[in-house]
């Protein structure tokens, strides 16, 4: 491995049923980066092709490990990752315990995630002898997060895992996944089309729109600061052309208007002369 | 009539043992398999259920005879035929009875859905591995009723035995004929007997079939 931080590098061009795909991805394999965009734009298929779930010619390569190029293609169950569907897919025959310990059985080399440091972060000791079926949507999510990080994976894909929820559900799992980030040193790839996670979870984010990747967006300044958040947010919402000429409506200059997005696109403050039109309680939805 | 009654059993048996293990590959394959041209295989596995008994046995005679082609390769271990024996019936019995192990297997391994499988692979399970740890347990019903059709159908069938085994007693003589030849002989306490065994036997089968497909509709999530 070379001296550079690791870095997931990963591009994929072909169509997948009737929809096309022409996607770059390059950032660096730490922290959480996240997939953004609206539904059918293609986040689930990029997760799908990362997992060797779904094939298109492309390239990935994970921490200096090439898990697809031109004359490789590592098959789902070779490659070290951790899977989060959208809708827990827990194997119904087994139990909550069962369930959590498939993965690690099969894991190749050191496991340094141990079952019981799983069941203490994301609760689940009063889950482990119960079936699968039992077990409400948030509960079962979180053994399905669990059961993805007892695998030892060294890339986490989650598609979506707090979409099927209720916002109660949601309420339940998010603060788990918050503290997964900050206990684990496991890159993950979050695709999700919600503003609010995308800036409560993301390091950085990935914007898609059909089938393309944006730049990438840095988010961790906008965690800093609260007003940059609101305009961060507005901006994963409606997107940069709505958001300049939303800024331009509520009377900022047209170019100050376009810096100030520019410079939310790139991760950086926004310019403290713009007035703060985004902390209108009218705007927030 | 204990003689009788134990050599059907025991075709059964075999017969369904067989077929699990032939039916199981051949259902995984049909279930899994996305090209068109799958239903030709499938259609040749479900044409028993729709032929004449005595044509699918008309045809094995000719293929088990002495004088078939196909028994070249055993008359080199002195097997001249497998007509009118033990093992022919086995055949006939396993041809016979093939939809009947196939289909719901195939049916149980289709109702899994593509999900569970990819969950595997994401934790590392092979191909096989998954066969065994997720594809297997999660058809289990699918297997039951296989198993318990087969079993009742292989009693039940009465063409193919009598055109392939005749009748022979103590080797290809199974209750069907019995009650055939019992009425042939103007025997009717004998064949009252047998018929109301195999009704009894008949609605038992029906009834634990009713009750599993009952059990695993609940069990599905």
């Amino acid at each position: 491995m070379t001296a550079d931080t690791p870095r997931i590098e990963a591009a994929f061009r072909g169509r997948l049923g009737g929809f096309t795909l022409d996607f770059t991805l390059d950032v660096p394999a730490s922290g959480v980066t996240v997939l953004f965009g609206p539904s059918g734009c293609g986040k689930t298929s990029v997760l799908r092709c990362m997992a060797g779930l779904e094939r298109l010619p492309g390239r990935l390569v994970v921490a200096g490990e090439t898990w697809q190029d031109e004359g490789r293609f590592l098959p789902t169950h070779r490659r070290p990752i951790g899977y989060v569907f959208q809708e827990a897919s827990l194997l119904p025959h087994l139990s909550v315990r069962r369930n959590l310990m498939f993965g690690h059985h099969r894991a190749q080399g050191d496991t340094p995630i141990a079952l019981d440091q799983i069941v203490e972060l994301l609760g689940l000791a009063p889950l482990l002898d119960r079936g699968a079926a039992r077990l409400s949507g948030g509960e079962r999510q979180r053994v399905a997060i669990g059961r993805a990080l007892l695998s030892q994976p060294r890339l986490l894909l989650m598609d979506e895992p707090l979409a099927s929820l209720d916002q109660a559900r949601k309420a339940e799992v998010l603060p788990y996944l918050e503290r997964l980030h900050a206990e684990l040193a496991i890159p993950v790839i979050y695709v999700t089309h919600d503003p609010a996670e995308a800036r409560r979870l993301g390091d950085r984010m990935v914007v898609m729109a059909e089938g393309r990747a944006s730049q990438t967006v840095d988010l961790s300044p906008a965690r800093a600061d609260p007003a940059a958040a609101a305009l961060q947010a507005r901006l994963l919402q409606i997107g940069p052309d709505a958001l300049v000429a939303a800024l331009q409506a509520e009377g900022l200059a047209p170019a100050v208007a376009g810096l100030t997005v520019a410079a939310l696109q790139a991760g950086l403050a926004p310019l403290p002369a713009a007035p703060d039109p985004a902390v209108r309680p009218a705007d927030q939805s | 009539m204990a003689e009788v009654l134990w050599l059907t059993l025991r075709l059964a048996g075999v017969t369904t043992l067989v077929l699990l293990v032939l039916a199981t590959p051949l259902a995984w394959w049909l279930a899994r398999q996305k090209a068109w041209w799958k239903e030709i295989i499938g259609a040749l596995v479900s044409l028993p259920i729709v032929l004449p008994p005595t044509v699918l046995g008309f045809y094995l005679l000719l293929a088990l005879g002495p004088r078939s082609p196909l028994m070249i390769p055993f008359q080199a271990f002195g097997i001249r035929t497998l007509a009118f024996t033990f093992e022919g019936l086995v055949i006939g019995s396993v041809i016979y009875s093939l939809p009947f192990a196939v289909t719901p297997i195939r049916n149980a391994f289709e109702a899994i859905g593509e999900r569970p499988f990819e969950v595997a692979a994401t934790l590392r399970a092979s191909p096989l591995d998954t066969f065994v740890s997720v594809a297997l347990p999660l058809a289990r019903p699918g297997f039951l009723v296989a198993a318990i059709l087969t079993f009742a159908h292989t009693i039940g069938e009465l063409g193919v035995v009598l055109m392939l085994g005749g009748g022979i007693p103590g080797q290809t003589e199974v209750l069907s004929i019995e009650i055939y030849k019992a009425v042939e002989a103007l025997e009717w306490d004998k064949a009252h007997q047998l018929a109301a065994m195999l009704l009894a036997f008949a609605f038992a089968v029906m009834l634990s079939l009713l009750l599993i497909e009952r059990r695993a509709g609940r069990l599905r999530p």
